[in-house]
């Protein structure tokens, strides 16, 4: 459904992304987790057409966002990190204005209104100033203004952030509820609400990808295991077996590299036992060229870590 | 077109619901009305005096065309005025759009930048016709009680040319206020750019040099005074349609510098 390819950005001289890419499925809530400044909103402006990327391309629904944005911002319902109301309309008008320049039909619009309204649970505030409704109202408004012309794509910029701990909870339920219509991206730099909430995550940090993955298995990587990166030129299965054999080494899993003759291996070893040495030995030993070997969880751990000990200031 | 006009409603129902329209037209119902009275007594005054000299010395009847003197005054002050008001209905355009953050909005919404300008564009024009209406009132009653009645002519160029002037002003105060998130620096630095106007428009009437002659061509204040004697010229005419045009096509490209810039 949607299709990130080498998306780079640069202001300036500062890059607020580089080459990130990744897919997400239809029907997918995917997270994306990173600390503030880490190229979040940036990436999420790129693919709702309000910026235009440096480098790279960005496919929503099969339409690329520089090419065709009329076709894009048709199909994408955003939620900016600051609900983008009217202050001084009712959540009724709000409503209508937003469905009539989202493409809603006349015939369709009260309903589609009250539809959306039932949806967030907000009938009760329909005829209310949007400048007297609640952070955690004005939430929901933001959310349906952006679900008001059923769109296929969902990008919610922190859509908890600044609620209380129930408001919290409601949003990240009504969130999961529409998945499964809708493909989703959601940014946050709360860890809990990405496992609470995602399929998959896609950990940015710096501009950055540091991560892909579900959030079960990215925390139990950190729990038990140190990983470290190796790029190999000679026979795949060998080298497995000869790293397998390193004392440490819990499970090791390769991918073959576009080009020659070289393959990635990504070495699972357990807690705090650094073998990188040990693995460069063996393989200069049995006379393959080792081309690149670094470690994984270090960075993807300073990510957590950062993340985490943000959420005990949020809780605190 | 349904994108333009979702926009223009929006827009319109702002101005009401906020206290500077209201501020607005008072304020120049007050001045304008002021002035209507000054400049109708003033010319009464006048045909009056020359009436009685006229008896007293029997010389021949006095030939002061008192209601289309204060109609043309009138407009007169009018276009001046104008200038004060104008940037009040512009300021908020696309500042407060920015400041809000709902610019996000407009420009993730399947809707073109330039629906979008349009519908701003045409409701501050409308927003101001609205203001000009209850001068009509005045207008009226020169119309009813002269003799011989004055006809609608002059009058509905007048105020053609109102509009026109009124709407070059606008589109050059909606570009100004794409520039800021503040309201405030919009207002002013419209106001400013409304004074360099009018100062073009005077240098230009006090004398005959070549570079006093394109400013009279150029001053879109000077093509005013036509419309308010009757006269449409389509000079007139074209130097206000061009205005219009480079206001909004400015304020076109300014949005599209947005993605740009941010």
């Amino acid at each position: 459904m949607i299709e990130v390819d080498h998306l780079t950005k640069r202001y300036g001289s500062l890059r607020a992304i580089e080459n990130v890419t990744f897919q997400v499925q239809k029907g997918e809530i995917l997270g994306f987790l990173g600390p503030n400044g880490a190229g979040k909103t940036t990436t999420m402006r790129i693919l709702t057409c309000f910026l235009p990327a440096t480098e790279g391309t960005a496919r929503v629904a099969g339409f690329d966002v520089f090419d065709s944005p009329m076709e894009v911002k048709r199909r994408i319902g955003y939620l900016p990190e600051n609900p983008p109301l009217y202050t001084e309309m009712t959540v009724d008008s709000y409503l209508d204005f937003v469905a009539k320049i989202k493409g809603v039909d006349t015939g369709d619009r009260k309903k589609k209104i009250g539809e959306v309204k039932d949806r967030v649970s907000i009938k009760e505030y329909s005829n209310t100033l949007v400048k007297n409704l609640s952070k955690g109202y004005k939430q929901r408004l933001g959310l349906a203004q952006a679900l008001i012309h059923d769109p296929q794509v969902l990008i919610l910029d922190e859509p908890t952030v600044g609620l209380d701990p129930n408001q919290i909870i409601e949003v990240r339920q009504l969130i999961k509820s529409l998945a499964g219509n809708h493909t989703i991206i959601l940014s946050t730099h709360i860890l809990p609400e990405v496992s609470m909430t995602c399929q998959r995550v896609v950990i940015i940090s710096k501009g950055k990808i540091a991560a892909v993955d579900t959030p079960e298995n990215l925390t139990r990587q950190l729990q038990v295991k140190d990983r470290i990166y190796l790029e190999v030129k000679g026979p795949e299965s060998v080298v497995k077996t000869k790293i397998k054999e390193i004392e440490g080494v819990l499970d090791v899993d390769s991918h073959r590299l576009d080009g020659d003759e070289a393959y990635s291996f990504s070495v699972e070893t357990e807690l705090k036992k650094d073998v990188r040495s040990k693995i460069a030995r063996k393989i200069v030993e049995n006379g393959y060229d080792l081309l690149e070997l670094r470690t994984l969880t270090m960075s993807l751990e300073e990510v957590f870590l950062q993340l985490t000990t943000q959420e005990e200031e949020v809780r605190a | 077109m349904k994108n333009v006009l979702a926009v223009f409603h929006k827009e319109l129902k702002y101005y009401f619901v906020s206290p500077i329209a209201y501020v607005v037209l008072t304020v120049f119902l007050v001045i304008s009305g002021y002035f209507f009275y000054n400049i109708l007594s003033i010319f009464l005054e006048r045909s009056m005096f020359a009436a009685m000299q006229s008896q007293q010395f029997g010389g021949p009847p006095p030939s002061i065309d008192v209601p289309s003197l204060v109609s043309r005054n009138f407009f007169g002050v009018l276009s001046t005025v104008i200038l004060f008001m104008l940037p009040m209905i512009t300021m908020a355009t696309f500042a407060d759009e920015k400041r809000r953050g709902t610019m996000e909005l407009l420009l993730t919404s399947p809707i073109t930048n330039l629906q979008v300008i349009l519908g701003k564009f045409l409701a501050s024009l409308s927003f101001f016709a609205v203001m000009l209406l209850p001068t009509l009132l005045y207008v009226l009653f020169v119309v009813i009680y002269s003799s011989p009645k004055m006809t609608w002519g002059p009058i509905l160029s007048g105020y053609l040319g109102l509009l026109l002037l009124g709407g070059s002003l606008i589109s050059l105060g909606i570009f100004i206020s794409t520039l800021t998130e503040n309201q405030i620096v919009a207002a002013t630095v419209t106001f400013g750019a409304f004074l360099i106007l009018w100062v073009i428009d005077l240098s230009a009437r006090s004398g005959g040099t070549t570079l006093q002659e394109v400013f009279s061509y150029l001053s879109i204040l000077n093509h005013f005074e036509d419309f308010s004697k009757g006269v449409i010229d389509t000079s007139s005419l074209i130097i206000y349609a061009s205005f219009i045009f480079l206001g909004l096509f400015l304020t076109f490209r300014s949005i599209e510098s947005l993605r740009w810039r941010q």
